[in-house]
């Protein structure tokens, strides 16, 4: 996939030149590109002078980044310890089987991936799952099927 | 009202009382929970219909002073709240409908409306004021006491209520005056550990050095909390006042805040308070004319569990893969990029300007002598009333539970409450009356952690939640020492083994073999505390992992390998909605006769207990 480099540097040049804002640049990308372009790997390391295999280290180390582009909408299943009490594991499983992904895996379309997540901290919803920007309290195997119909 | 800088003590509370006059409104102002709970209820659409109606209405006082968006109120499932300033009204579950019914009768005339209130499930009354309703009359409300009174995103709200008069008071001390206050408080690290705050600070000062840090922790990575968000997003400017105080005490030039990524609004109101505090002269150069400069810059988490370790977070600003070193020395003497740093937790540093302001005396009224002050938990898991709840030291995990969060749903059994995340463990029905403090619980093989109180029923597997948070460990162990890497998946392989009916002789005490070796051998606290979940869980439920291993059964009925799904002839109207919803088709019966399950072919998905009306699903 091809990347706009002036995106890249857009991104850039928006932080001081510091290794502080290495880590915050690459969370950028993800959010721009959804996901961390080889390129933007390459242009860090030319910039800040840095090896591009710490960058790389540090693209797979972090689970806010990915390495391979996302899909259009991101599901995240909490899978914190209210959710998994309350029936999280279900609600995996049953998006597992009406996707046909597991976790860490998009869609061959790119209209999901599926994530979970270790805990969003609004436990007094659980199960929660998090699709995009919306918070579905009280998922169940059920309803969370019906929910993935709002997103195209 | 404009932000110039103030250059002044003087200045700063002139600013104050000009707030105070400008915003006297002859209406209560109401206020809107904005915590991520309400917002998923609905609390942006009733807070949209408060402003429209009071724009038709054309009320007194401006739409921007009157109905105000704020953090977290607390009892999170029972959203969106309302709230007044300077009354003891509380509405739960407001929907937009309800806007001008209260706008009328409350908000005009002072009248209450007794059923949006809170209904107590025994006896069936209604009550809508703090001290009437369990959840909230148990409270000690002091760090969370401004959190839903005031607008996060203005620093106004802060001021206006008192906001950085400890900040104004420390000044009048000398940096060694607030570090005998804080050591004398008796102020333990709210992240976990416990540790003494002010003797911590007193290390970091004792070094000769050119730079000193200040850190605050906001990497609140513990499934099953969220007391830390709650702060951030609801009075940011506490934590941004324990700070410059805590700066100021042990001669730090610049902080940083190192929040998780997965926080965005925390992150957001952070933001923006660093900005309201910068523009006003509370951060730079020269704050207050005091002669002493302090800063504060935000780093965003990447989503690993690991970085709120100190060293492995000092690790991560500096730009790098978050692994923790070993401790052999401090960071209060080596920390970020070598310099002596203090890293307190978020909750730790919204302490400080209650100690200032307060003084010692005042804030070890409350509490226990080894532990003074409150504390913020998450009550959460099976559980009636869940959300965020403040407590002084002390009280018992029974009132926590029973009396605050209001018993177990559904009239099932308690079984136990997981205290401290994965570094933290189980405690029994027997220790119920056990006072929380960081002591005590440490001493029942738990640890206070960060805060969240997952309560527990019978219908709880104990063996899979050790198993839960070894599969949580393992995914977020960094994989720098070895008994962390290889000692957990070993004890996940054996925990499996033992779910999955595979269990043997001899499973238990090679658990608690390899968790010894964890404790002693691991490099960080992440690793040295990751025992406790399987180790506690074997302390007080043992027979339920010797009834997996012997007798091959999951007295709880969770573990799939052991369960099967049965429909109770008795019970099953052949209704055929479990027939229709079955991923595999493998339930079958004629409509109104009872259906059956084909067990060969179930995958234990548990799709038709989730819809089965009637309740005739059975697992056995």
């Amino acid at each position: 996939m091809a990347i706009d480099i002036q995106k890249v540097d857009g991104i850039v040049s928006g932080y001081e030149q510091s290794k502080e804002s290495l880590l915050l640049i690459l969370q950028d990308f993800q959010r721009e590109f959804s996901y961390v372009p080889e390129e933007g790997i390459k242009r860090l390391s030319d910039i800040f002078g840095v090896p591009e295999s710490r960058i790389y280290a540090m693209a797979t180390f972090y689970k806010a980044l990915s390495l391979v582009p996302k899909g259009r909408h991101t599901i995240k299943v909490c899978t914190g310890t209210a959710c998994h009490l309350k029936g999280a594991p279900f609600v995996v499983e049953a998006i597992e089987r009406r996707l046909k992904i597991k976790p860490g895996q998009t869609t061959k379309d790119r209209r999901f991936s599926l994530e979970t997540v270790n805990c969003v901290g609004t436990c007094a919803l659980a199960p929660v799952v998090v699709i995009d920007e919306d918070y579905y309290g009280g998922s169940t195997s059920e309803n969370i099927i019906k929910n993935l119909k709002r997103y195209t | 009202m404009e932000h110039t800088k103030i250059s002044t003590i003087e200045g700063l509370n002139k600013y104050r009382e000009k707030i105070l006059e400008s915003e006297k409104n002859e209406l209560p102002t109401v206020f809107v929970c904005g915590g991520t709970p309400c917002l998923a209820k609905g609390s942006r659409q009733v807070f949209e219909a408060f402003k429209k109606e009071f724009g038709a209405q054309g009320l007194s006082g401006s739409v921007e002073l009157g109905i105000k968006t704020t953090g977290c109120q607390g009892f999170c499932n029972q959203g969106p709240l309302v709230t007044f300033a300077d009354k003891d009204i509380v509405y739960m579950g407001v929907k937009p409908e309800h806007v001008p019914e209260i706008t009328e009768k409350t908000v005009k005339k002072g009248e209450v409306i007794a059923s949006l209130g809170y209904r107590d499930p025994q006896t069936k009354e209604w009550a809508t004021e703090y001290s009437r309703i369990p959840f909230y009359g148990h409270q000690k409300k002091l760090v969370l006491k401004d959190v839903g009174q005031l607008d996060p995103a203005r620093i106004d709200d802060y001021i206006a209520g008192g906001g950085y008069s400890a900040l104004v008071k420390a000044f009048g001390m000398s940096p060694d005056a607030i570090i005998d206050n804080i050591e004398q408080s008796g102020l333990r690290g709210r992240g976990g550990g416990g540790f003494p705050t002010g003797r911590k600070w007193r290390s970091c000062k004792a070094i000769k050095t050119d730079v000193r840090y200040v850190i605050c922790n906001g990497d609140e990575g513990d499934p099953g909390a969220f007391m830390d968000r709650s702060i951030m997003e609801g009075n940011p400017h506490a934590i941004i006042e324990g700070m410059i105080i805590g700066a100021y005490a042990v001669g730090s030039n610049k902080g940083y805040a190192y929040i998780r990524d997965e926080y965005p609004l925390a992150i957001e109101n952070m933001k923006t308070a660093i900005e309201d505090a910068r523009g006003l002269g509370l951060l730079g150069k020269d704050i207050l004319g005091s002669n002493f400069d302090f800063d504060i810059k935000i780093s965003r988490g990447g989503g690993a569990f690991v970085c709120g370790e100190s060293s492995a977070l000092m690790r991560s600003i500096g730009g790098n893969v978050g692994e923790p070193r070993a401790k052999y020395i401090r960071s209060v003497e080596k920390g970020l990029y070598d310099k002596p740093t203090v890293l307190n937790n978020v909750e730790t540093w919204a302490n400080v300007p209650l100690i200032i302001t307060g003084g010692v005396q005042g804030y070890r009224k409350v509490g226990t002598k080894g532990s003074p002050g409150t504390k913020v938990f998450s009550l959460a898991g099976k559980v009636v009333n869940t959300g965020l709840v403040e407590v002084p030291m002390g009280i018992t995990l029974r009132e926590l539970v029973f009396d605050i969060g209001g018993g177990i749903p559904k009239g099932k059994k308690f079984k136990a409450v997981q205290t401290g995340g994965p570094s933290g463990g189980c405690i029994p029905e027997s220790l119920l009356d056990l006072q929380i403090d960081f002591d005590s619980l440490s001493d029942a093989g738990s640890m206070m952690g960060s805060g969240g109180i997952i309560v527990m029923d019978e219908e709880t597997c104990m063996v899979d939640l050790a198993k839960y948070f070894i599969t949580f460990l393992v995914g977020e162990s960094c994989g720098k020492c070895t008994p962390c890497r290889e000692g957990l998946r070993r004890m996940l392989d054996i925990l499996t083994g033992i779910t999955e009916g595979r269990g043997k002789q001899g499973d238990i005490e090679l658990l608690e073999e390899l968790c010894d070796c964890l404790k002693w051998g691991a490099l960080c606290a992440l690793g040295t505390s990751a025992a406790n979940p399987v180790l506690s869980t074997i302390r007080y439920f043992r027979d339920e992992y010797e009834a997996h291993i012997k007798e091959k059964r999951c007295p709880a009925g969770v573990c799939k390998e052991l369960i099967t799904y049965r429909i109770d002839e008795e019970k099953c109207t052949g209704c055929t909605v479990c027939a229709k919803k079955c991923p595999q088709k493998c339930i079958s019966g004629e409509k109104k006769r009872p259906h059956t399950i084909d067990a060969s072919k179930c995958i234990k998905c548990g799709v038709c207990r989730a819809v089965c009306p009637f309740d005739a699903v059975i697992v056995e």
